[in-house]
């Protein structure tokens, strides 16, 4: 009999369909993954895997069958009795996933009481011993730390551990690393597989990131519109797509050792930046985000600024456009020292969603630095401006008197760029500008971007935690760790031939789309752990 | 331990930069108000001979920096004062005599804050119990038609008055039901058992007032929490509604329902008036009440410094607490 059974799964939220008749089953001891880009149902389906819709208003038919329970016509309490005893599930942001209030060890104990009738001291002692599985170090003490002590890497390992706590038979990830830097990534999926072989459970795992489900499955389900579009082994789909949706998929996603394409980089400086410096809080408190980080932006160039979470990437970014003061360290425009907001260095931000005031139409946003220059006073002419800028960035004039919320995060950035353009820069830094997107929304940005570089001469800063992006985008990278850059210089010498260790170990961590590339990937990251 | 002391050290600094600044300025409120305050102390028969002795007597006539300076001097090393008859010694710290009675303000105090502070602190517990059962019930019964009769009752409790509340509660408790005498304050000290028989109409009523607002807010901060995504995750290991909402919901309320604590009790403590004027408590606020009233300054001083102390010393309480609540939250 096999752990998962889904037959004709359909799931509505109101009109909306998220699932629609989605069979699919998993063998004991097997590995699926579900991917899939945002909206495609895949978290739905995971959800109506341990009943979690009921309740919700949700309309859910077809049939659900986990580790022999039928998850839709279950009363609740057979129900409670399936969650977290026989299939359990880690869930995608580790830190509000857990209760802030409580001791990581005691929010572990409590799930296995729930399910075992253990004493609350033979409870805390299997906390311990979960939480030591999962590599967590000196876990006695560490069960006893409140989930903002932990790092982002270790509250997964956490809710991992609360996942193993009652020995389950499925395990379901719902995006467990999308919120992880690529080597904690990698070390979290090394933990999942290496529990997978010891225990024998099965894994549901769902992710956007084909990569990821490359390094871990043995079968991949495409998903679009709550359908599956293409469902196989994991190597064969990947190697050999039979859907043009997968195909497409595929191609979207960055390559870590695909070139810069096009490029018009000129040797001619715009912005330079010697000895940035940057210090947060007083006192004892004082810690320098950015130390001594010198970098040159050049005409018509793209400079990649890669570094995981806390590296000071976002900083220096604000530092380059005058956002942030500088401790110390001097910037330099076109040759002459700059010291302020430069309406000729522009931002992109990250978040399409909280960058754009959601009070206002999406043209008066982009008409803001165009008034804020002073320049133009004439609405009549700011209107067509806009317009015009929408239709570069490929939406349309028409858009003007829409709402944020109107657009997809695709079309946000888009609108993001459009107003970074208003102020007719010559360099724009994008902090993270692709990083919320899907693949397909992903490559049509940077595609929009290397556009406007070739065309106006643009010089960009590509602030990015992806590697691949980075690499497919930039001329120049520079890589940032703990503040300082480890290493800088041209795109395909940093990427073919890192000469620092900490480069090599980012660039072993990136998720090969090859099965069989990771799996050796992972027995060479194995190996120095022994040593 | 070591941010503790920083913590302490800091409020404590805060606490009296707050306070002279009260007092300075309610000396210059009370200087530019306008009205003859002799002729008020005295009296509306007083001649202008006698009006004029007051003001003298007082030092109403004294700039407003002599003054307080006097009130400065009474607070750390002591004061004299003329009676008229006699001279009585004010012993550090002073904070002054009543232009009214020429008792010594720190002796009206000391009889008044135990009442308030009976009314308060009992009307607390109930406050507490009454306001955060509420709101756990209906954040447990969400959507449901018991829970809308509860918010109906408490957006009621917010809108009524504490007059028709308490007025109410006395016309049928001892009135019809005749179950408890009318209330009249007894002490602590003299007798416990009393005390509380007749704390307790002005405990309800004091209470049923402001538990609505701590229905409101618990009700409104647990199903913030019951959204969070570690609800979810509680949730899909299969731990039961009853512990989520006991657990961990309630656990996410309690940082707010400390916080909204801090300031009624603050503020009740000074300004429970309607309550105490209701039930004939003779408490700070009634007093603090009757001394504007009759432009009785060295009491009204000395009242506003006491309330604002207690308002600052919850807070501080409230701060702390807040921390051991939520280990997130670091003291500064």
């Amino acid at each position: 009999m096999s752990l998962v059974e889904v037959t004709g799964l359909t799931v509505e939220f109101g009109s909306l369909r998220a699932v629609d008749g989605l069979s699919f089953s998993l063998a004991e001891g097997a590995a699926l993954a579900l991917v899939g880009e945002s909206g495609s149902g895949k978290s739905t389906v995971a959800g109506a895997l341990l009943g979690l819709h009921r309740g919700t208003g949700a309309r859910v038919s077809g049939s659900v069958r986990v580790a022999g329970t039928d998850v839709q016509a279950a009363p609740d309490e057979e129900l409670r009795r399936l969650r977290g005893a026989k299939a359990a599930m880690v869930f995608q942001d580790p830190l509000s996933s857990l209760d802030p209030y409580y001791a990581i060890g005691d929010q572990i104990a409590e799930v296995h009481r729930v399910h075992t009738r253990v004493s609350r001291r033979t409870a805390r002692a299997r906390a311990v011993e979960v939480l030591e599985r999962v590599g967590i170090p000196d876990a006695v003490r560490r069960s006893r730390s409140r989930p903002h002590e932990f790092s982002g890497g270790m509250r997964q390992r956490a809710l991992i551990a609360m996942a193993l706590a009652c020995e389950p038979d499925l395990l379901i990830a719902d995006e467990p690393t999308t919120a992880l830097d690529v080597t904690v990534q990698a070390q979290i999926l090394d933990l999942l597989h290496t529990l997978r072989e010891e225990t024998g459970m099965g894994l549901l795992l769902v992710t956007h990131d084909v990569g990821v489900a490359a390094e871990s499955v043995d079968d991949i389900l495409v998903m679009r519109h709550g359908t599956a579009v293409e469902h196989g082994p994991v190597g064969r789909v990947l190697a050999a797509p039979a859907q043009p949706y997968t195909r497409e998929l595929l191609d979207a996603v960055p390559r870590v050792d695909a070139r810069r394409t096009g490029s018009r980089a000129t040797d001619e400086a715009v912005l330079e930046a010697t000895g940035l410096r940057r210090e947060f809080g007083r006192g004892s408190r004082t810690f320098a985000a950015v130390d001594d980080v010198s970098v040159t932006v050049r005409r018509g160039e793209t400079l990649g600024v890669v570094g995981e979470s806390g590296s000071g990437k976002t900083t220096l970014g604000r530092m380059l456009v005058g956002l942030l003061e500088p401790t110390a360290g001097a910037i330099r425009y076109e040759g002459r020292p700059h010291t302020g907001v430069n309406p000729a260095v522009q931002m992109v931000f990250q978040d399409p969603v909280s960058s754009l005031n959601p009070r206002r139409s999406v043209g008066e946003s982009i008409a803001d630095p165009l008034r804020a220059r002073g320049t133009e006073r004439d609405e009549q002419r700011i209107r067509g401006r806009v317009t015009e800028l929408l239709e570069r960035v490929g939406l349309e004039g028409a858009h003007y008197d829409r709402y944020p919320h109107e657009f997809s995060g695709g079309q946000r950035q888009r609108i993001g760029i459009a107003r970074a353009l208003a102020a007719e820069p010559r360099v724009i830094v994008c902090d993270e500008p692709v990083s919320a997107l899907d693949v397909t929304t992903q490559a049509q940005v940077v595609e929009l971007l290397g556009e406007l570089q070739r065309e106006l001469g643009l010089a960009l800063v590509f602030i990015a935690h992806d590697l691949a992006v980075v690499r497919q985008v930039s001329d120049r990278v520079a890589v940032m760790r703990r503040g300082r850059i480890v290493e800088y210089g041209p795109a395909d010498e940093v990427y073919d031939s890192p000469r620092e260790p900490y480069t090599r170990q980012l660039l072993a961590a990136v998720p090969a789309l090859d099965p069989e590339l990771a799996a050796r990937r992972r027995a060479a990251r194995r190996e120095p752990a022994v040593a | 331990m070591n941010a503790l002391t920083g913590f302490v050290l800091r409020r404590v600094i805060g606490a009296v930069v707050t306070l002279f600044a009260l007092s300075v300025i309610i000396y210059v409120v009370f200087y530019v108000t306008p009205g003859n305050v002799a002729q008020i102390t005295c009296g509306p028969r007083c001649s202008p001979v006698q009006v004029h002795q007051v003001a003298q007597q007082l030092h109403l006539d004294d700039p407003l920096y002599v003054r307080y300076w006097h009130f400065l001097q009474g607070l750390f090393v002591g004061q004299d004062f003329s009676t008229g008859t006699s001279v009585e010694h004010c012993s550090a710290p002073c904070l002054g005599q009543s232009y009214q009675t020429d008792q010594q303000v720190t002796g009206i105090i000391l009889t008044r804050l135990p009442v308030s502070f009976s009314l308060v602190l009992g009307a607390m517990v109930i406050w507490l119990l009454l306001g955060v059962g509420t709101g756990v019930l209906s954040a447990w019964r969400r959507g449901r038609f018991s829970e809308r009769a509860l918010t109906a009752l408490t957006l009621a409790g917010v809108a009524t008055p504490v007059f028709v509340i308490g007025l109410v509660l006395m016309i049928v408790v001892c009135g019809e039901l005749q179950l408890l005498p009318f209330p009249e304050y007894v002490n602590f000290t003299d007798d416990p058992e009393q005390w509380a028989w007749n704390l307790l109409l002005p405990w309800l009523s004091l209470a049923l007032i402001e538990s609505a607002n701590f229905a409101r807010l618990t009700r409104a901060s647990m199903l913030e929490t019951l959204a969070d995504d570690h609800i979810r995750t509680f949730r899909a290991y299969g731990v039961g509604e009853r512990a989520i909402i006991a657990r961990h919901a309630l656990r996410g309320a309690t940082a707010s329902v400390i916080a909204l604590n801090a300031v009624t009790f603050g503020s009740a403590v000074g300004g429970a008036v309607l309550t105490e004027t209701l039930f004939g408590l003779p408490g700070v606020g009634q007093e603090l009440v009757h001394a504007v009233k009759v432009v009785d300054l060295p009491v009204v001083v000395g009242m506003v410094l006491v309330v604002g102390f207690f308002v600052v010393l919850a807070n501080a309480v409230a701060d702390v607490l807040y921390a051991v609540a939520d280990r997130r939250v670091v003291l500064a």
